[in-house]
């Protein structure tokens, strides 16, 4: 129940003790669809990438307030004792915590104290090919399993008290460019992911496997095939090698059975040559039927995209009365929101510095001007290739009703550089790189009404950071920035109330639990998984 | 075996080739005969077998830019940490093998990284490095860059008249506040130095060699007064939202938390005077860049 951890209840402290005491009479309890659709009723735990299926990033735990959280201090860390960016965001159900790490690493520990229980390395092959790192954003539970997608293209399931496999699905051949790095999600017995591999000219996909058996129930291509909707948006041969990826977790609306996937950059990524048409369904927001895969509506962000503006962002539903929405803060650098019952845009209007686009179609669309398109020369345009964000999960808070967003502030030169298709072989098409303007690229953590589109506050990151967000009952946010700070702000007003120096970049989004009535925030940051706590 | 893909074979290094020779010594008769003939085929990869192919030079034109130009410029010229690739002379050595080496296996201790291992990229093949060899043999200067100026009045000027000395350091020699020089000979283009002597706020520095930050440090100008009216004017070390390191002029060590600060300010005019013809002919400008340009070539 919500209710309780309302900040203003006097009873609140009370109430979260018999709230983690009821938990723990069902302490290692299987987790079942049932739970996943009722993550409200159990705020201590986290039990999907973004909390819950609302892509909200919102933990209703509410002991960490704005009058103690400078009172935090670290409780434990956990090492993976690898290299490279460590993406992941734990689950935490009933005391025992399941994450992944770097080189499709895999760990469960007890939540209290950051000791091992289980530790899972996977063998990969030595020639898998992942564009941007050997990272892994997290898992899905179910039942007694947890789930993962490997680097080498695989699903896996592991046994959530063992780290025993249980089973292992190929989804692709890896050598042809295609690889997994997000946490999947589970939805009813189905484990639902989507593929890496935007850089390599791929054909994407989405994926739902049996999460019992590993069998796969059904496929969407993101890149529609002759004769489907959509496949003339693809000028000749090009949509066989079209990307599309959907490389980032999706949400899920149990009143209309529908979960929200976001895609990836048309192939080759800077490159419209050879690709003429909008290139659907890349950069889009796709609506599917969890049971069976069919598409009910589709809304694309970036047509015919020539800046590798991925759409990959977890969607997140807001709802206003009677009214359902999609918001998106889109790597193009303008703030969506989306009807979710039809997929008809309401509004978008820029959260960080754009200059590609000077009109807005008959939707409301913010259209690609001619003169933003790449050159031999090279052409400068705002926000540059890694986006005005990036796949850093946003937080919407229901208590400020704010959506907040990591951004990033850049401007790039992109300039073509044509080369042929080869399978399974780098296909970028072209090149960018840092403008020369003499001020450096900086940051921000921006809190977005999304009922406007208007930029409440901002919170000035020195250098861009590659960290999501994690909104609190205790009317907190929690970010991570470049530099190495974990930091928790006022979410009314973006006042910085506590930092901790982790020694890395944060390259992860934040979540938080909670076991034996004391509530915890974690996040990983270099090597590390940090927790903190009031003392 | 086709003799064209012998030049995909990882193991190009003349190291490689050494063991190579040395173990064919030890072989039965036959099968040295064998060995030794692949070891002559190898040996062709201490030269770029698509020199002087202008389509593989194109071709390599656009790999550099999709895996090189991000540090070291469209062109090659250089750019924010990456040195200018058009000199003849290149640091970490000129021959084709070198060249191969350098690209494949990075440069340890600078921010230069292996061959597909920047967490970005994915990497090029052995042909594609070869492609942008022949793209940077096709950009360079023929003849090693030398400036017309006298190296040796240069190395007076640089710790004599013109006091380059009292803020920068070459070979362990000078002063702190501003960047190292040693390397900065060899890396950076002509015209981007002059730019810094006569200019220097129209772009700061940016570091080189440092791997281990994602942002180089730029020798920003920072002026701050402690909470007891202490003030101070230096160069950033490093910042973040929270606390500043800096080096005031008298290249005293400042660790300071923001908020416990009277004031703070930071700007981007540096802290280095422009050199003007009457500080610095151009005569004694080319003398100073040639004697940095003897220093890099070392």
């Amino acid at each position: 129940m919500r209710t309780p951890f309302i900040r203003s209840s006097r009873c609140a402290p009370l109430l979260f003790l018999a709230s983690t005491i009821l938990a723990a009479s069902n302490a290692h309890a299987q987790v079942t669809p049932q739970r996943l659709l009722e993550t409200a009723k159990e705020p201590q735990n986290w039990l999907m990438y973004s909390g819950d299926y609302s892509g909200h990033r919102f933990s209703a735990l509410d002991q960490i307030t704005t009058s103690n959280a400078g009172a935090l201090v670290p409780k434990w860390a956990y090492q993976t004792m690898a290299g490279g960016k460590f993406e992941t965001t734990p689950l935490v159900v009933d005391g025992v915590l399941y994450a992944t790490g770097q080189d499709d690493r895999a760990f469960a520990l007890d939540a209290r104290t950051g000791r091992p229980i289980w530790q899972y390395q996977r063998a990969l092959p030595a020639d898998i090919r992942p564009c941007c790192g050997r990272v892994n954003r997290g898992l899905a539970i179910l039942g007694d399993k947890v789930f993962f997608g490997t680097l080498d293209t695989h699903v896996v399931a592991l046994d959530s008290k063992t780290g025993n496999l249980i089973w292992d699905a190929t989804a692709f051949d890896y050598r042809k460019g295609y690889s997994i790095t997000l946490a999947p999600l589970a939805i009813k017995n189905l484990v639902i992911v989507g593929v890496s591999g935007g850089e390599y000219g791929i054909r994407g996909f989405i994926d739902a496997y049996d999460a019992s058996t590993g069998e796969r129930k059904w496929r969407f291509y993101t890149v529609p095939g002759p004769g489907e909707p959509g496949h003339e948006t693809w000028e000749g041969d090009s949509w066989k090698i079209g990307g599309a990826p959907a490389w980032i977790t999706g949400s899920y609306d149990p009143a209309t059975n529908t979960t929200f996937w976001t895609t990836g950059n048309p192939s080759p990524s800077n490159r419209g040559e050879g690709r003429a048409g909008d290139n659907l369904y890349s950069n889009s927001l796709l609506a599917l039927d969890p049971d069976t895969g069919k598409l009910k509506w589709y809304f694309q962000f970036t047509k015919h995209d020539e800046h590798d503006w991925d759409a990959t962002q977890v969607p997140v539903m807001i709802d206003q009365g009677e009214k359902h929405f999609i918001a998106q803060a889109n790597r193009n650098g303008y703030f969506y929101v989306i009807d979710r019952s039809t997929g008809k845009l309401v509004f978008s209007n820029p959260y960080a510095k754009t200059t590609w686009s000077n009109s807005k179609d008959a939707e409301g669309r913010p259209v690609s001007m001619k003169e933003a398109s790449p050159t031999p020369e090279g052409s400068r345009v705002c926000p540059g290739a890694a986006g005005a964000t990036n796949w850093m999960s946003p937080t919407y808070d229901p208590q400020t009703k704010l959506f907040y967003v990591t951004a990033r502030e850049q401007c790039d030169i992109f300039s073509t550089a044509p080369q042929p298709y080869e399978e399974g072989h780098a296909y970028y098409g072209s090149a960018y790189f840092p403008n020369d303007d003499t001020a450096p690229f900086w940051g921000a953590l921006r809190a977005i009404d999304p009922g406007t589109g208007k930029i409440k506050w901002e919170w000035k990151h020195p250098s861009p950071t590659w960290s999501g967000v994690l909104s609190t009952a205790g009317g907190l946010v929690f970010t991570g920035d470049a530099e190495g700070n974990f930091i928790a702000l006022d979410a009314a007003t973006g006042k910085a109330l506590w930092h901790f120096q982790c020694g890395a970049s944060v390259y992860s989004s934040p979540m938080s639990f909670a076991i034996d009535g004391k509530q915890y925030v974690a996040v990983a940051a270099g090597s590390a998984l940090f927790t903190f706590a009031l003392p | 075996m086709s003799a064209s893909n012998d030049w995909n074979k990882k193991d190009s290094s003349p190291q490689g080739l050494r063991h190579a020779v040395r173990r064919c010594a030890s072989r039965a008769f036959f099968a040295t005969i064998i060995f030794c003939f692949t070891a002559l085929q190898l040996s062709a990869q201490d030269q770029n077998p698509l020199a002087n192919d202008p389509k593989a030079s194109k071709l390599g034109e656009f790999q550099f830019r999709s895996n090189c130009a991000f540090c070291h410029g469209l062109g090659a010229r250089g750019g924010g940490r990456g040195p200018d690739l058009t000199r003849a002379q290149k640091r970490h050595g000129n021959s084709d093998a070198d060249l191969f080496r350098t690209i494949n296996e990075g440069v340890p201790g600078t921010a230069m990284p292996p061959n597909g291992a920047t967490q970005q990229g994915v990497g090029m093949t052995d042909t594609e490095i070869w492609q942008v060899i022949a793209y940077i043999r096709s950009v360079q200067v023929k003849t090693p860059a030398q400036p017309p100026g006298d190296a040796a009045h240069g190395k007076q000027l640089f710790f004599g008249a013109a006091v380059c000395s009292t803020c920068h350091m070459i070979e362990g020699k000078g002063g702190r506040l501003g960047p190292d020089l040693t390397t900065t000979g060899s890396a950076r283009a002509i015209d981007y130095l002059v730019e810094s002597v006569r200019y220097p706020s129209r772009r700061l520095a940016q570091g080189i060699s440092e791997a281990m930050k994602e942002f180089s440090q730029e020798y920003e100008t920072v002026k701050v007064e402690t909470a007891d009216g202490q003030k101070f004017t230096g160069v950033v070390l490093n910042e973040d939202h929270f606390t500043l390191q800096m080096l005031d002029l008298r290249e005293q060590l400042h660790l300071f938390e923001k908020d416990k600060l009277r004031s703070y300010e930071k700007s981007r005019e540096s802290l280095m005077p422009p050199y003007d013809q009457k500080m610095l002919s151009d005569k004694d400008l080319q003398d100073v860049l040639a004697f940095l340009l003897s220093v890099g070539a070392q």
